[in-house]
């Protein structure tokens, strides 16, 4: 069932939730959005292909990322649309396609496979687009301060635990990256 | 979720629709740029422009219009740029596109305030 927008909706803005495969992307994009949350594809145009590596646009191979969205409403006039997006390195090609102009990111971890971040983080600096760092606890793991030594992330980067399942923990990391992104601003 | 994929099947049907034209002018449109129809579709029309019309009765952002006709977003935009060229929609830009990278303030109070009554 499409829930639509009010006629008076006229500015949307978008949060990014980058990950590695299974890490709970759509889970946390599901807990936090008021409609059941959709999916689409990109497709990377050669155009695109060419500012990253030139050496691809004589293949004619096109890629294609998967990734899924919710949003919350913010004001009659203005809406927040939440993106679920894998990080792996094909998806970076249509970063400017999709997410150019976010307010930011939240970089979501598993502890069990931290190395699946490296590359996202490293990004979104190059990116220069502000995250937080949220560590999706399925069980244990390290302690946050391990995690941060093993990201090598600066000591201005907030990191948080959350459980993906929990909207009110959903809640927390994105109130921690609209916060940060206010002390970056304001 | 459960949903077929997007026409992996019959890579044909992407050339179709959009007549041939692979790229569109990405500028026109943000993938969260509120598509507002300003008309009704009328016979003849191809049916994915039918489907655009009728979904932006009210505000549709691009990515709805794209997860709605199981259509890649950079399809769309080229659908959505003939429409455009016609006047038969209207474009609500996101206002983040237009303050190079720093958020209004006003809009991240507004946004605090909305994640805090989650
Ligand atoms: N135990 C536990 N399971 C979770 C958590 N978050 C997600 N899951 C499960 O992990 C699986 C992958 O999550 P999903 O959101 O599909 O991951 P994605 O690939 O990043 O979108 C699903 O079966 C979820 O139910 C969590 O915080 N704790
Ligand atoms: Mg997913």
């Amino acid at each position: 069932m499409r829930t639509p927008l009010r006629d008076s909706a006229a500015d949307a803005m978008k949060i990014v939730v980058v990950g590695g495969f299974g890490v709970g992307k759509t889970t946390m994009v599901g807990s936090v959005s008021e409609i059941r949350p959709l999916s689409t594809e990109e497709v990377m145009t050669e155009a695109s292909v060419g500012i990253d590596d030139a050496s691809r646009v004589r293949t004619k191979t096109t890629t294609t990322v998967a990734f899924d969205f919710g949003r919350i409403t913010v004001s009659d006039s203005t809406v927040l649309y939440l993106f679920g997006a894998p990080g792996q390195e094909r998806f970076w090609f249509v970063w400017d396609q999709l997410f150019a102009g976010s307010l930011g990111a939240v970089v979501l971890v598993d502890t069990r496979r931290l190395e699946d971040s490296f590359y996202s983080i490293d990004r979104l600096e190059h990116h220069d687009m502000p995250f937080v760092v949220a560590v999706n606890r399925f069980a244990g793991g390290p302690s946050l301060d391990a995690v941060r030594e093993a990201l090598d992330l600066s000591p201005g980067i907030p990191l948080v635990d959350c459980d993906a399942r929990e909207r009110q923990s959903c809640k927390h990391v994105l109130i921690t990256l609209v916060e940060h992104l206010t002390r970056l601003y304001v | 979720m459960n949903r077929r994929p997007i026409d992996r099947e019959s890579p044909d049907r992407l050339y179709t629709v959009t007549g041939g034209r692979t790229r569109a002018d990405e500028t026109a449109f943000d993938s969260v740029s509120l598509i507002v129809s300003e008309c009704e579709p009328v016979p003849g029309m191809q049916s994915e422009h039918v489907k655009i019309l009728q979904l932006a009765r009210r505000p549709t952002a691009v990515v709805e219009i794209s997860a709605e006709l199981r259509l890649p977003v950079s399809v769309v935009k080229i659908l959505l740029r003939d429409l455009l060229d016609t006047g038969r929609i209207t474009v609500r830009h996101p206002s983040a596109g237009a303050t190079a990278g720093k958020p209004d303030p006003d809009i991240l109070r507004q946004v605090l305030v909305a994640l805090n009554d989650l």
